[in-house]
């Protein structure tokens, strides 16, 4: 297929190119920009006038189940995300070489975003026993991780460390002291009391993240900080960049927006795991991604069925469906700090790109033709029906937020296309 | 969105659910008290029935089990002359939600006018007042740790009986605050009726971490928070917090937290003493201040029953 995106405004974090010029793709590939090659024949011109032409985004968070692969790609599509990082704990759990393949291999049918698993870091994420880190890698798992299941026993998380260094793989982690957070289900503070929600304390994140700190620069695991969501979190990981541990950060969107207030009179769409925290902590967030200490904004994209959703808070299932506002809200994000769109941009294309070691998150010549094409200046309402996802479940259900994606081109493909 | 706005009030600012006692204006909680003022003169009547809410239909959904507090309701609806139906709704581990919301359908399919409704889990009333149909009318009968809302109401009936003036009071509530639902309705009735100085007493274990927050002093020593009291309330030890990383035993707590003569003795002399119920004698009271001229823990239960038929009432509109 060849398509070429005609009048838009071309905005390349990585090279920091910003510049209203035409991109041509064949096979896959970006083959020009600016001049079309010589004989060009298109099967399809996207006309992106008033619109940005970015690269296709990256999301370092995605929860997939079996079953929901259809409807979250093309949730994905819609959202303009183009590479996704998908935790381990599927059902069954990435911890086998063949459950990799198959995953993979069903992704690639749909034409779309490039799923990239991780592995799981122990067998059945058990915390015991390492998993076949080798093997995964081969069979395509980009970085290995626990996802919600911390490694109790810190022998095991050390020796899990040594062998994944052994082999250059990195470790994605999650901190959070399993004991310390045992039956919380908000963050612990004023509005959990009110409510009387069982707390989850800043602490629970703040110990496993210096445990995992300290571990990092002991054995020179190249660690991966998921889902920060305290201040003194991220004051801990400016201080660790400071002394050159080998360490990144991601942090979910809607951290940057929410707030333990928002849970209202017992809002489950608020229900989230790490919780939504205090203003403060916010605030920090906020700034930790301005100043580079948290390198990537991630949707952790959590689809659930409404029934799970319609129980009481304590009860409901913790999650947000996240890839089609990912780019609106840090599109938000960059108004209330007032960045330019042409920087926030990097937080959800080449940072993630880099911290996971990724060839997208850069429209160049010769470039894997993943490009998402949006309107900044439009705004839409978040609502159930707009939805892709199975998952309905957005505590942004609602919100008029700015950004509408035009279309999405997926490795060459048009994965999705605004209806005009 | 729904659970960003208030539900308890509708447009016209009256009260449509009970959900809470945060969040309720101190007008509203002063006609409740007002209203159960004349249920009191039924209640003690041969004949103790009106018939306000004849051809109503309430329904007492209990998820966690409570005979005293569903008593009480049935009471107070059958006072009213309202027709009372009891569902101990047995809660299976699987599908509880489509449980709470099928149970909701349900009911309302039958012309329900009113739940009662009492849950293990913090914020159940409120999921449950969200999907219920606008006629229908929500009382929170306990949920979780949040809140217990006609208990707050009872209690102050009471300290409002005995000591008629909130805004001279000192007032104390000693004891696990952390996992109580009665003292959160507490301390929110009590600050927004205008209690000045408002204690929370117990060992750290038990008491929320941003206490102070919501409005009271901390006091770390029983003897120390007692001092010149005018209402001292105990609240209710849970056995399975007695021993574990909370509490060592029910003895040392006992030792340290429970409510003798000795101790009370350093409140005003007429300080009056209240418990929500069931008590743990030897536990958190001694038997000697329970049954002791100070308490006023029988006439609580007794008010609980005219506040119950002022709350109903009230909702039903029966008392314009």
């Amino acid at each position: 297929m060849k398509i070429a995106i005609r009048n838009g405004r071309l905005i390349d974090p990585a090279s920091g190119s910003d510049r209203q010029v035409d991109v041509f793709i064949a096979a896959g590939r970006i083959v020009a920009i600016g001049e079309a090659p010589s004989g060009w024949h298109g099967n399809r011109d996207i006309d992106a006038s008033g619109c940005i032409v970015a690269p296709g985004l990256v999301d370092l968070a995605v929860h997939v189940k079996r079953g929901t692969l259809a409807t979250e790609m093309a949730a994905a599509a819609a959202g303009g995300v183009t590479s996704m990082v998908c935790s381990p704990d599927t059902d069954p759990v990435l911890d086998e070489p063949g459950l990799v393949d198959m995953l993979r291999w069903r992704a690639q049918s749909f034409h779309g975003a490039r799923l990239h698993p991780l592995g799981a870091l122990t067998k059945e994420l058990a915390g015991e026993q390492l998993a076949e880190l080798s093997k995964l890698s081969l069979a395509g798992c980009i970085a290995f991780s626990q996802a919600d299941k911390p490694i109790v026993d810190h022998q095991v998380l050390l020796r899990a460390m040594q062998y994944a260094t052994t082999f250059g793989f990195a470790v994605w982690l999650r901190p959070e002291e399993t004991h310390l957070a045992k039956g919380g289900v908000a963050h612990e503070g004023e509005m959990a009391t009110r409510l009387g929600l069982a707390g989850i304390p800043s602490s629970a994140e703040i110990i496993a993240l210096a445990t995992h700190l300290e571990l990092a620069r002991v054995t020179g695991t190249r660690l991966h900080v998921c889902r920060v969501s305290t201040a003194d979190a991220v004051e801990m990981l400016r201080e660790a960049k400071r002394r050159g541990i080998r360490v990144s950060a991601d942090v979910a969107v809607h951290q940057l927006h929410l707030t333990d207030v928002d849970i209202g009179h017992f809002d489950t769409q608020c229900r989230l795991t790490p919780p939504l925290r205090s203003a403060r902590d916010r605030d920090a967030l906020r700034a930790g991604v301005l100043d580079g200490t948290i390198d990537a904004i991630v949707s952790d994209h959590t689809p659930r069925p409404d029934g799970s959703k319609q129980l009481p808070f304590a009860e409901a299932a913790p999650g947000a469906s996240g890839l089609e506002t990912l780019l609106s809200l840090t599109l938000r994000f960059a108004d209330a700090v007032g960045v330019d769109p042409a920087q926030a941009l990097a937080w959800i294309t080449q940072r993630p790109a880099g911290v996971a070691n990724l060839s997208a998150g850069r429209i160049a010549l010769d470039a894997p033709a993943d490009l998402c094409v949006f309107d900044a200046t439009a705004y839409r309402i978040v609502n159930r029906a707009g939805l892709r996802s199975a998952g309905k479940n957005s505590p942004f259900l609602g919100y008029e937020l700015p950004g509408v994606v035009r279309a999405t081109v997926a490795g060459g493909h048009i994965a999705y296309e605004l209806a005009a | 969105m729904l659970a960003r706005k208030n539900l308890q009030l509708n447009e016209h600012g009256d009260l449509h659910h009970l959900l809470a006692i945060e969040g309720l204006p101190r007008r509203i909680i002063e006609r409740i008290l007002d209203t159960a003022e004349s249920f009191v003169g039924i209640n003690e009547r041969e004949v103790k029935v009106v018939p306000l809410l004849r051809g109503k239909s309430i329904f007492n959904i209990f998820f966690e089990n409570s005979t005293r507090t569903r008593t009480t309701f049935e009471i107070a609806a059958k006072r009213l002359s309202a027709d009372v139906v009891n569902l101990d709704v047995a809660r299976s581990s699987t599908s509880k939600g489509e449980t709470i919301l099928d149970t909701i359908a349900n009911l309302t399919a039958m012309h329900a006018d009113m739940f009662v409704v009492r849950h293990s889990e913090s914020g159940a009333p409120y999921l449950i007042a969200q999907h219920a149909a606008p006629h229908v009318h929500v009382v929170n009968a306990g949920d979780g740790r949040h809140e217990h809302p006609t208990q707050g109401l009872l209690d102050m009936f009471t300290i409002r009986h005995y000591k008629k003036d909130f805004t001279r009071l000192t007032v104390a509530i000693v004891g696990d605050v952390l996992h109580s639902r009665v003292a959160r309705s507490q301390i929110h009735a009590l600050t927004t009726l205008g209690v000045p100085e408002l204690r929370v007493i117990g060992p750290r274990t038990l008491l929320p971490l941003d206490a102070e927050r919501l409005g009271v002093r901390v006091f770390d020593s029983l003897d120390e928070g007692l001092k010149g009291v005018d209402v001292v309330t105990m609240l209710r030890l849970q056995n399975e917090r007695m021993s574990g990383a909370l509490l060592p035993s029910a003895s040392e707590y006992f030792a340290r937290y429970g409510l003798t003569p000795q101790r009370l003795a350093l409140a005003k002399p007429d300080a009056i003493v209240l418990h929500p119920g069931p008590m743990n004698r030897g536990v958190e009271i001694d038997s000697a201040v329970a049954d002791g001229a100070q308490s006023v823990i029988l006439p609580q239960v007794t008010f609980g029953i005219a506040v119950r038929m002022a709350v109903m009432a009230i909702l039903a509109g029966a008392t314009r």
